[in-house]
């Protein structure tokens, strides 16, 4: 993986830079001794790291357009950060790169009940949105696996999704509305509480742009009401096929559960190592979730497990508690620290169409015999997003550069069946070189001519999404 | 009229077009201020390519009708679940509805609240640009977020960034039932004040709207959980409001879905989309134009019916200046050619808004030649 060489000029006027900064933010809220800015040298992605230029911890829209207008005028890239959870490197500087936080942007501006929404600076993290209505039996129903920590800023710059986007979808399905800093520092509206658009699209473009077309500093989000309960069942096959098939005909038959998780047979190993979940030794798992009251719940599981009897499950276990609930909740919850305990690991995030589960399955298989690194799969099969996680050793020299190159012969198969490189985490600069797998120049370059009408200088995240060939001439 | 039979004869036509196209799915939906051009039609660019129903996808041509694809999803106990508004008898419109101006112009329906709008089911299209490039966006898969989702922004643009040629969907299975719950003789604002409480209840509301006096409220799916939740329901939020069932219920939502209540009759049809409690707020604000109002998703949209009083501008300036007062927009949907130019029919934008909205032309029609104007600046 590359970055493009920093610019000589902005490190030699990072004095200048840094005090113009300074002069438009409060005492404390620009960073730039090289041992501090060190804590932003990556995200979650942790195999690339860089120090930036500095960062900044603005408090305000206002200030958020001050510091947006000096990186204008002095051409200086900005990299806009959540809260650091990207696992595809989205908020991974450059040297030359202010790295500008919306971490202090965490107010609630408005909860409105009878309205169903609530409006909040992005700062704030995903599970706190929920929790700032939750009294009131609401919640904010897309729930990336970093919940806790994620910021909503980061979740509509990836567009990012969950577990129980099956039933309720992803970010772009619960956005209404944003302010946003444009590249220049202009303020700019769109959308808010009420539904659709007056004109194009604008707020489907912005979400998923990955911080490339402005700062979005306040979200209007669609809240819901809380069903009356949820409750899962387990059920283990002994192929990975299987698994796959039943998939099908649960959603074929006309039940939509709100999460379809899918573990195969090296994450339920790791899992019950790290979190002994006492889940069944199998080759594949399958967790199903349906919500509502009580009997609703009886009606829906009694159908899936109808269907699932049907491919002779190893093991089918239906949960008849809170307790066993969590219990079977506890292995897939786990799943990714289980895989970090076995060794680093690489997570990728290709959907395919849930036809092609098992030849993908398959062929993943094959593909981790042959480069000697071992592959673990959790991911939310409903929608055929898959997570494989390749299982490698940062302190082995060429360990990473395999690692790579296996991720890239995995998620170019998932294009291959009809899929995309990523289904849920952003391009980033993990997936930024396969982009050609997926698209011809033509298409790339209309993206490109979009980046161009928001940021004709090309100062929002220019190295990230588009492979770096492509984005040459328009980069400062 | 032009039909190209296929894409790449589509993208050649564009390629060498020398005077503006009025870009036409099936014609139905006229809306929009009034486009001189050439009719470019896509109806040749019909067929079902892709139909897996335990992924929940299709794919089909542009052209393709949607009576078509509404069968085929039918015979397998699946949907468009985002109800499509059919436009014509409320525009006086004859012609076929085409899945490719569904989504040109994100048309969705009363189950909108719920599940999302057309904008929100399309997963990939493939479309010409104004240069007659041949371009796609998205995929077939549910969830995709690999560079920018120009999906989206195809979805709504009428046709003016450019002319979608196949486009990929999330369909959904049809419930095993549906009802609906209604109320007759509510004011509007104590129907929209139901609706809310209905829709804030964990109950899953698919529909929710008030028309002639009837606040309705519709529940789908599974039969014994649909009578839990309208029981439920009934003793909360909803006392008194009575069951309809079957055929019945669903010929409500198609009342409101196509606006049949305004079909047929003298005057200009506007269509509002604003914060579901400033719904009966608008409508109380306009009382001296006299409209007469439907409301849609939980009082969030508002359809206008007023009196032709000759307004050469269908009274956009004082809809719109009450509309700006709240926060939402407002399009002309029916008028006569002068008022939709004149009001302007779609919703002017913000200026910031326009720059942005003028660039996107610029890249994607650098000619001008999709259907120009028709969305004002």
């Amino acid at each position: 993986m590359q970055m493009p060489k920093p610019s000589d000029q902005i490190l030699a006027r990072k004095p200048q830079i840094v005090a113009r900064l300074q002069a438009v933010l409060p005492k404390g809220a620009v960073i730039h001794d090289p041992i501090q800015t060190r804590v932003y040298e990556c995200d979650a992605l942790t195999a690339y790291k860089c120090p930036p230029l500095c960062a900044v911890l603005p408090a305000s829209t206002a200030e958020v357009s001050a510091v947006m207008k000096v990186c204008f005028e002095e051409g200086v890239p900005v990299v806009p950060r959540g809260a650091g959870t990207s696992l595809a490197g989205g908020a991974l500087p450059t040297a030359d790169s202010v790295i500008l936080g919306v971490a202090r942007l965490t107010d609630v501006i408005e909860a409105d009940y009878d309205n169903r929404f609530i409006r909040v600076q992005t700062g704030r993290t995903n599970l706190s949105v929920t929790g700032a209505v939750e009294e009131e039996g609401f919640f904010y129903a897309p729930d990336p696996s970093s919940q806790l920590a994620c910021a909503i800023a980061g979740n509509i710059a990836m567009n990012s999704g969950g577990a129980h986007c099956l039933k309720y979808g992803v970010t772009t399905n619960n956005l209404m509305g944003v302010t946003m800093v444009m590249a220049d520092g202009e303020v700019v509206e769109v959308g808010g509480a009420h539904l659709d658009a007056g004109g194009l699209d604008l707020l489907g473009l912005i979400c998923g742009s990955e911080g490339q077309l402005g700062i979005v500093v306040e979200a209007t989000l669609r809240i819901l009401a809380k069903p009356e309960g949820a409750r899962p069942v387990l059920v283990g096959f002994d192929s990975n096929e299987v698994a796959g098939a039943c998939v099908s005909d649960i959603i074929k038959a006309g039940i939509l559960p709100v999460a379809i998780e899918f573990m195969d047979r090296p994450v339920i190993r790791a899992t019950e190592d790290f979190a002994k979940a006492g889940y069944p030794d199998c080759e594949a798992l399958l967790i199903i979730e349906v919500e509502g009251s009580d009997a609703e719940i009886d009606d829906q599981l009694s159908r899936i497990i109808k269907i699932a009897r049907a491919h002779n499950p190893v093991e089918l276990r239906e949960s008849t508690s809170a307790e066993e609930s969590a219990a079977i909740w506890l292995g897939r919850k786990s799943a990714f620290g289980a895989m970090g305990q076995i060794n680093d690991y690489m997570c990728l995030d290709g959907t395919i169409p849930v036809s092609e589960l098992p030849f993908v399955l398959k062929r993943i298989g094959e593909m981790s015999v042959q480069y000697g690194l071992d592959v673990g799969n959790v991911f939310h099969a409903g929608d055929g997003n898959m997570h494989p996680l390749i299982l490698f050793d940062a302190n082995k020299p060429g360990d990473l550069e395999k690692c790579e190159a296996l991720g890239a012969d995995i998620l170019t198969l998932c294009v291959e069946v009809g899929g995309c490189l990523t289904g849920e985490h952003g391009v980033g600069v993990e997936k930024r070189d396969l982009m050609h797998t997926q698209y011809t120049d033509e298409d790339l370059e209309i993206q490109l001519a979009v980046k161009d009408v928001f940021d004709p200088k090309w100062i929002l995240n220019p190295a990230k999404v588009f492979p770096l060939s492509a984005t040459e001439t328009r980069r400062g | 009229m032009i039909r190209p039979e296929s894409e790449a004869e589509l993208a050649e036509l564009i390629a060498t077009a020398s005077e503006p196209l009025r870009v036409l799915g099936g014609g139905t939906r006229d809306i929009g201020c009034p486009v001189e051009g050439t009719n470019l039609s896509t109806a040749g660019l019909s067929g079902v390519s892709l139909y897996e129903p335990g992924a929940l996808t299709l794919v089909a041509g542009a052209g393709t009708s949607v009576d078509e694809i509404n069968e085929m999803l039918a015979k397998e106990g699946q949907r468009l679940a985002f109800e499509p508004m059919d436009h014509r008898a409320l525009l006086g419109t004859s012609g076929t509805p085409t899945i490719g101006g569904i989504m040109a112009t994100n048309t969705s329906g009363p189950r909108r609240i719920q599940v999302g709008a057309a904008r929100d089911f399309c997963l990939g299209v493939r479309f010409v640009d104004g240069r007659g490039q041949i371009l796609k966006n998205g995929g077939r898969v549910m969830k995709n977020v690999t560079g920018y989702d120009l999906v989206k922004l195809m979805c709504g643009s009428w046709g003016t960034l450019g002319v979608i040629s196949d486009v990929s969907l999330k369909v959904l299975s049809i419930p095993e039932t549906e009802t609906t719950l209604i109320c007759q003789g509510q004011s509007a604002s104590h129907a929209v004040a139901s609706l809310s409480a209905a829709l804030g209840s964990p109950f899953d509301v698919t529909g929710a709207g008030f028309v002639n006096g009837e606040t309705r409220v519709r529940i789908e799916g599974l039969e014994g959980s649909v009578s839990y939740r309208v029981g439920a329901l009934q003793n909360s939020v909803l006392p008194g409001f009575e069951v309809v069932t079957g055929a019945a219920s669903a010929e409500k939502w198609a009342e409101l879905r196509d606006v049949t209540p305004f079909a047929g009759r003298d005057g200009a049809v506007w269509r509002i989309s604003l914060k579901p409690s400033d719904g009966p707020v608008l409508v109380e604000a306009l009382a001296p134009l006299a409209p007469e109002a439907m409301y849609d998703w939980g009082g969030g949209l508002v359809w206008i019916l007023l009196p032709d009083t000759g307004a050469a501008d269908a009274h956009a300036v004082q809809i719109r200046a009450e509309v700006s007062k709240l926060g939402g927009h407002a399009t002309l949907v029916r008028g006569s050619d002068q008022a939709r130019k004149t009001a302007p029919a779609f919703p002017p934008n913000p200026k910031p808004i326009a720059a942005l909205t003028q660039g996107l032309r610029a890249k994607f029609d650098p000619r001008g030649v999709f259907n120009p104007g028709l969305m004002g600046a």
